[in-house]
């Protein structure tokens, strides 16, 4: 133990109980060698239903056209651009626990990161179907990429925001995808060299691409760990700023705003949590790997809620603010009208949205409230329905009455259609969500492991002991001679 | 690919503190540590070990501007030399507009080299098999392996081994190569001597 390595009894054990290495493993791959249970049968066959719910939603509207939804020219983006930047921002927390927090070295990420990363990868795929059957001729979608064709060859509009998203979003999720998969590796390395069935020893054996814990791979794993952190943390930045571009660089009163990256970002981050609280407490209980994800992560996890919940807040009184100062009387009536005006047609999701995300998640500045799992996990779900009107105020409410009162369109609401798209998407996500909680190690095993003999519950009681001696003995038994084999306790 | 078949002493360790020393002294006393295969980043383990620094992180640096000088020189072709497109009267070399498409694409290039050159450098792929000198080296345990030169007595490495504070101690003969194969077969390229 080097002093870089010594952590404050202060803080909380960041896993429970008497583990040493070998327990870590078993706690945390003896599911995936055990029979789902019936709980997870029973989850999966629901997602699995609203996947194919959706799927038929989309052969509706591929087959029919987009007339099968009810957005129409004033309101053409409705429910399925919302949803598209509801799920992109989802899958924020993932990458900011696995790549900023580790930049941050917050060891308590560690619990989270694998599950959070798969939430973002899943969150990414499902965010990706919007855009791409919001074509309508979907067929062409390729049309997107600069490739040399008979055309001319004619580009793609290199200056439009709605091409970076497309470069954004593909990267993002590639990105995402290399990270999460290469620190899987020596977690399926550890499932195979356990297996005892035929298929397990195939599967895992392939997956982990022959992974032996050499001390060398282990030397380019870090290093490829931390470069792929630092170059996701401005990634996940760039990823919804991209997002609010979309309408910061239109002329639309309510969407012109240079407000809107840090704004669009910090709410990305704050419903990412909100589904991460969601997933962890049921992962947690269902795995029982409480000693794993433990009150104290759920409480950081809180706290990052809080934080980036009053940020959204305090973006949404300085638009509004901004709205009246700047004197643009279209801004303005977009503002005061269409939003502010608890009577206009659309005026309730603007006050729900202000409640969900700005009034309800300051309960969370009691410590009590933090560590409550329940509250925690009805926070989270109010969390997501909050910032997906969030999204839906900025779209709908922006565009619904334009600057020609003739086209004003004020009975928007979704065809079946296209609530039965977003319930797909649900699907796709519980479903690859299901698969992996039954497939793959849901925490990182390696790095529990690197951290459990500096953050473990009995080491940390060990080295209590040990901080009692005298200050000089201490420092030479510990610090100098750490890894000495005679050792004091 | 095969590396050839060479002999080796394996021993376990179960706890970095018995590890750090044992290293050291096998490295005073002149033995050549193959490797050492740990269950998670044993963190100056690898300065322990005299392994030189890694330069994938320089590898990384290469890629990213490699993406950087592709998306910009791509885009000013497309705009300003192969079909230039009035857009609002703008500029044809629209350098602001471009930065987004430019730094996405260098974490690209960045990102997917690395992960490609760090898959290269280890080996790494679908149906590699490789030799496992010790199965809960991604479990628990420390697995020290030492080669045998000719002039290795093999016995004395052994007992060497068991005063650094090594648990199982046995001899292996092994490819140290790759090749391909599956882990639910049994495909080994050579005998296993019996260990104690």
């Amino acid at each position: 133990m080097s002093l870089l390595k010594y952590e404050s009894q202060q803080r909380e054990p960041l896993v429970d109980g008497n583990k040493d290495y070998h327990q870590v493993t078993e706690d945390i791959i003896r599911p995936i060698e055990m029979k789902p249970s019936l709980l997870w049968y029973i989850g999966f066959y629901i997602s699995v239903g609203l996947l194919c719910f959706g799927i038929y939603s989309v052969y509706r509207e591929v087959t029919y056209g987009i007339g099968q939804w009810n957005v129409n020219k004033t309101i053409g983006w409705g429910w399925d651009i919302t949803n598209f930047v509801w799920w992109v921002g989802i899958g924020h927390a993932g990458t900011l626990i696995s790549a900023i927090l580790l930049l941050f070295r917050q060891g308590w990420r560690t619990g989270v990161n694998r599950a959070a990363e798969a939430m973002t990868i899943f969150a990414v795929m499902c965010a990706g179907q919007f855009p791409i059957w919001h074509m309508g001729r979907v067929w062409m979608a390729f049309f997107v990429l600069p490739y040399p064709n008979t055309r001319g060859p004619l580009w793609v509009n290199f200056n439009s925001p709605l091409l970076w998203d497309v470069f954004a979003i593909s990267t993002y999720f590639t990105v995402s995808l290399l990270f999460w998969y290469s620190g899987l590796l020596p977690d399926l390395a550890t499932v195979r060299d356990r297996a005892k069935t035929k298929f397990r020893k195939m599967f895992y054996g392939v997956a982990s691409f022959g992974w032996t814990g050499s001390t060398k791979h282990w030397q380019r794993h870090e290093s490829l760990s931390l470069v792929l952190a630092g170059l996701s943390t401005p990634l996940v930045l760039s990823v919804h700023t991209i997002v609010s571009f979309d309408f910061a660089t239109s002329i639309v009163p309510g969407w012109h705003t240079t407000i809107f990256p840090p704004y669009f970002v910090a709410g990305a981050i704050f419903s990412g949590f909100a589904m991460v609280q969601t997933l962890m407490i049921v992962v947690r209980k269902v795995l029982n790997l409480q000693d794993y994800i433990t009150l104290g992560h759920i409480e950081a996890m809180n706290k990052v809620i809080v934080l980036t919940g009053s940020i959204v807040g305090c973006a949404y009184l300085t638009e509004l603010f901004i709205a009246w100062y700047g004197q643009n009387p279209y801004e303005w009536y977009a503002f005061k009208e269409n939003r502010a005006n608890l009577f206009s047609p659309y005026g309730w999701s603007y006050w729900l949205m202000m409640f969900c995300n700005v009034v309800s998640p300051q309960l969370f500045w009691s410590r009590k409230l933090r560590r409550n799992i329940t509250v925690t996990f009805f926070m989270s779900i109010i969390v997501n329905i909050g910032m997906w009107f969030e999204r839906f105020v900025i779209i709908v409410t922006s565009v619904y009455r334009d600057y020609l009162p003739s086209s004003w369109s004020t009975y928007y609401s979704p065809s079946i259609w296209e609530i039965g798209f977003y319930l797909g998407t649900f699907g796709l996500f519980f479903t690859c969500f299901f698969l992996f909680a039954k497939y793959f190690p849901v925490i990182a095993v390696a790095e529990i492991k690197a951290i459990l003999k500096t953050s473990g519950e009995n080491y940390k009681a060990k080295m209590t002991d040990l901080e009692k001696m005298d200050g000089e003995k201490f420092y030479i038994e510990e610090v100098e001679h750490g890894h000495s084999p005679v050792h004091a306790h | 690919m095969a590396g050839g078949i060479k002999k080796f002493v394996v021993g376990t360790f179960d706890d970095e503190k018995v590890l750090f020393p044992a290293v050291k002294n096998v490295r005073k006393a002149g033995y050549k540590i193959h490797d050492v295969y740990t269950p998670f980043p044993v963190h100056g383990l690898d300065h322990a070990m005299g392994i030189r620094e890694t330069s994938l992180h320089t590898a990384g640096f290469i890629y990213a501007i490699t993406g950087t000088t592709t998306a910009l020189t791509f885009m000013s072709w497309v705009f300003t030399k192969d079909w230039p497109l009035n857009i609002g009267g703008k500029p044809h070399f629209a350098l602001p507009a471009w930065i987004p498409i430019t730094f996405e694409l260098t974490v690209l290039f960045s990102a997917v080299g690395m992960v490609l050159t760090f898959c290269y450098l280890c080996n790494l792929a679908p149906f590699v098999k490789k030799h496992h000198f010790h199965q809960r080296a991604t479990d628990d345990l420390f697995v020290m392996v030492i080669e045998c030169t000719d002039k290795t007595n093999d016995a004395e490495v052994q007992s060497f081994l068991q005063t650094a504070g090594a648990h199982e101690i046995n001899v292996q003969h092994a490819e140290t190569g790759w090749w391909i194969g599956r882990y639910h077969k049994e495909q080994k390229l050579y005998k296993e001597e019996k260990g104690y």
